[in-house]
């Protein structure tokens, strides 16, 4: 009897180390292990897949490599896994690199760190892939690693998030940080109807693109007497994680009780921000940059609902764009400089733009989610 | 028996010492913004912290026996993440279903750590540790890089809703019915007995392994449970959710008075400790502590709280050494 039991014991543990070496392999794929297979895939965005799949994908795309036109690689790091709207940009990235008959790698950090990208970016660089494009962790943390990709011969671009300017050829941008900047106080402004008190609910303090929007917002309330009678009274930071999102936007409410808007220009922030208020039933509303997937439960114009509208880009649109930079950037078309004209697909002709020192192509204006389209977006991303 | 003076009581329970840190916070808290003290506040403060409550409780049993678990917010976030994708491809919506499926996907993640960790004779952290990367990456597996939001979870999220009793009702059952089981049950001294001597426990007549993986069984059967409260609390399952947040229930057993060597701690401890931890990270940001100070303090806090604990700890053995001369 005794030895059933250590034997079944056993077994399970057999079972269990089976288990530990799937899970293991399967989430490599996603951590920036240091020596990555060439050509490895990120998961589509469809199904679930189970583990066996997503560690079998690691060799089919190889061959596709051997086989493709163009001979041409193109590399893709998001900030992180398991992020949707990272999931999304690549899937557009995909479609237009394969579109033009080139290679697709895309690699995701497992963390949203500047260090997991650098060991994802140096396994790129001994690969010898022909373009890396990166959404930055990290204004200047990346800075060593890129010029070590250039210096290999590889074309560097940046979209979502930059880096520091001189070490990439061009930043594709969804949208431009002063289009955006007008955009969130416009629609404070609404919100507010013109006048009290509202804060920002923002996500790292080192983020780049967040604070670049900040920056261009309190820019705006200085210089535009139309914004004169708002008063921001805190920048707050939820670290995009819905606990401490949590504990900060109650804090906001119970610290600024004239509070009217508050606008969280990142989805973590958004959405646990929008459940706060929504569950309180407070009557501050909401606006800012977020998920139409996430946020679709708290959209509404009536007092239900914490937001009324809020806004972002099409993030697969913008892996798009970055893929189609990509190649042109590869082929020659465009070296990255000011003046440089491309067409990126179906997506149109793109010229690039300097932007206070910072070479640019960008994707158009954000596009404002209301109760209006917000069924329909929803199920897209 | 003697009657104890004041300063003797004080200085001879480390509970009591730990009610002094708590009303000294309070009250300096309360000073700088008063509406700290609201009832709505003090509720959030139990609310948001749920988690840390909860799974105080498994990390008190585990470091009683002189272990640890620092897999525990792994095993939460691939038992949220697996009842989150449940209902985004809707499989199953029913509450009750969801926080059973959480909770038995806990306890097989805490059995393989309890059975590997007594019969394999695996340093616990070591173990934990393993398991830390493998569960939290069968969550970013499952997630296939999706998160399940707000619409996904609708119904189930109202569950943990601001005001919703819920939360609150497993929070208190989960520890009554910890005290009870700590304090007077056969099973809940054979955990002290393991821990404070395994030898002796061993030659006593205790069954070493199955106290050892019991403990690590209940530690995941809590993180799991966890995991279904912080989706439905968040209205949200993301792969990475409460990462690294197992030092926080660490740092509310070490603050409660729980040892690291084993054998020493209790429920109330536990939860004093969880609730200073708790009224630390709702405080920060209600004192207008700018944001690149907040962890800074918060390690300080700890740090002193622990310190003062050892102090009390050494002055109640002496107090005892003393009476037992007499």
């Amino acid at each position: 009897m005794k030895k059933k039991v250590l034997s079944v014991l056993l077994a399970t543990t057999v079972v269990a180390s089976l288990l530990a070496g799937c899970g293991s392999t399967a989430a490599d794929t996603a951590a920036p292990a240091a020596e990555a297979a060439p050509a490895e895939e990120a998961a589509p965005a469809e199904e679930a897949a189970p583990a066996e799949e997503a560690a079998t994908e690691e060799a089919a795309p190889a061959d596709d490599a051997a086989a493709s036109a163009s001979g041409s690689t193109y590399a893709l790091v998001t900030k992180s896994a398991g992020n949707p709207f990272m999931d999304r940009m690549a899937t557009g990235f995909q479609e237009a690199v394969e579109d033009a008959g080139g290679t697709v790698v895309i690699q995701n950090p497992e963390a949203a760190t500047p260090d997991a990208q650098i060991s994802v970016i140096q396994s790129l660089i001994s690969q010898g892939v022909n373009s890396i494009a990166v959404a930055g962790n990290d204004a200047n943390a990346l800075t060593a690693v890129l010029t070590e990709a250039e210096d290999a011969g590889i074309k560097v671009l940046t979209l979502d998030s930059d880096v520091a300017p001189d070490t990439r050829a061009v930043f594709c941008n969804q949208a431009g940080v002063d289009q955006i900047g007008e955009t969130l106080m416009e629609a404070v402004y609404d919100l507010t109807g013109g006048e009290g008190d509202w804060a920002i609910l923002s996500a790292t303090s080192q983020a780049t693109n967040q604070n670049a929007w900040i920056d261009a917002m309190k820019k705006l309330m200085e210089s535009d007497s139309k914004y004169s009678k708002l008063n921001l009274v805190e920048v707050a930071y939820g670290d995009d994680e819905p606990q401490k999102s949590t504990d900060q936007t109650q804090a906001l409410l119970q610290n600024y009780p004239d509070l009217k808007v508050i606008c969280a220009p990142t989805t973590v922030g958004i959405a646990a921000a929008a459940k706060v208020l929504q569950d309180q039933k407070s009557t501050v509303k909401l606006t800012g940059l977020g998920l139409p997937s996430e946020m679709a439960e708290y959209i509404g114009d009536d007092d239900a609902h914490s937001c009324p509208y809020m806004f972002l880009w099409n993030p697969i649109d913008l892996g798009r764009l970055a893929g189609y930079t990509s190649v042109a950037l590869v082929d020659g078309t465009i070296t990255g400089a000011k003046g440089d004209k491309f067409t990126a697909g179906d997506l149109g002709d793109y010229t690039i733009e300097d932007i206070d020192g910072a070479t640019q192509i960008i994707l158009g204006p954000p596009f404002k989610f209301d109760p209006s389209n917000i069924d329909e977006w929803k199920e897209v991303y | 028996m003697k009657k104890k003076s004041i300063g003797q009581f004080l200085s001879g329970s480390r509970e009591a010492s730990l009610v002094i840190v708590l009303v000294v916070l309070l009250i300096v808290v309360g000073v700088i913004n008063p509406s700290f003290l609201s009832f709505t506040n003090i509720r959030q403060i139990f609310l948001n912290n749920t988690l840390t409550f909860i799974m105080a409780l498994g990390m008190l049993c585990v470091m009683l026996t002189a272990g640890i678990d620092i897999s525990i917010t792994s095993t939460l976030a691939f038992a949220g993440m697996s009842i989150g994708m449940l209902q985004k491809y809707d499989v199953i919506h029913n509450t009750f279903l969801l926080f059973v499926i959480g909770a038995l996907i806990g306890i097989v993640c805490g059995f393989l750590n309890g059975i590997i960790i007594a019969k394999g004779n695996v340093a616990p952290i070591i173990c934990t540790m393993g398991f830390m990367y493998i569960w939290r990456g069968m969550a970013y597996v499952i997630s296939n890089n999706n998160w399940a939001s707000g619409m996904d979870v609708a119904g189930f999220s109202d569950f943990g809703k601001d005001g919703a009793p819920g939360p609150y009702i497993i929070l208190i059952v989960a520890y009554v019915v910890f005290f009870v089981v700590m304090k007077w049950t056969r099973f809940g001294r054979r955990i002290y007995a393991v821990g404070s001597n395994t030898e002796a426990a061993r030659v006593s007549g205790i069954n070493v392994d199955r106290t050892l993986t019991s403990v690590y069984t209940i530690m995941g059967f809590l993180a799991g449970l966890s995991g279904v409260l912080s989706v439905s609390i968040y209205a949200s399952a993301q792969p990475n959710m409460q990462y690294g947040k197992e030092m926080d229930v660490i740092a509310a057993c070490v603050i409660g008075g729980v040892s690291m060597n084993g054998g020493r701690g209790s429920v109330a401890g536990t939860f004093l400790g969880a609730l200073i931890i708790g009224i630390i990270s709702k405080a920060l940001p209600m004192v207008n502590i700018p944001n690149f100070w907040q962890n800074l303090i918060k390690g300080v806090i700890i740090l002193a709280v622990v310190i003062l604990n050892v102090v009390t700890q050494r002055t109640m053995d002496r107090q005892n050494l003393l009476r037992r001369e007499m």
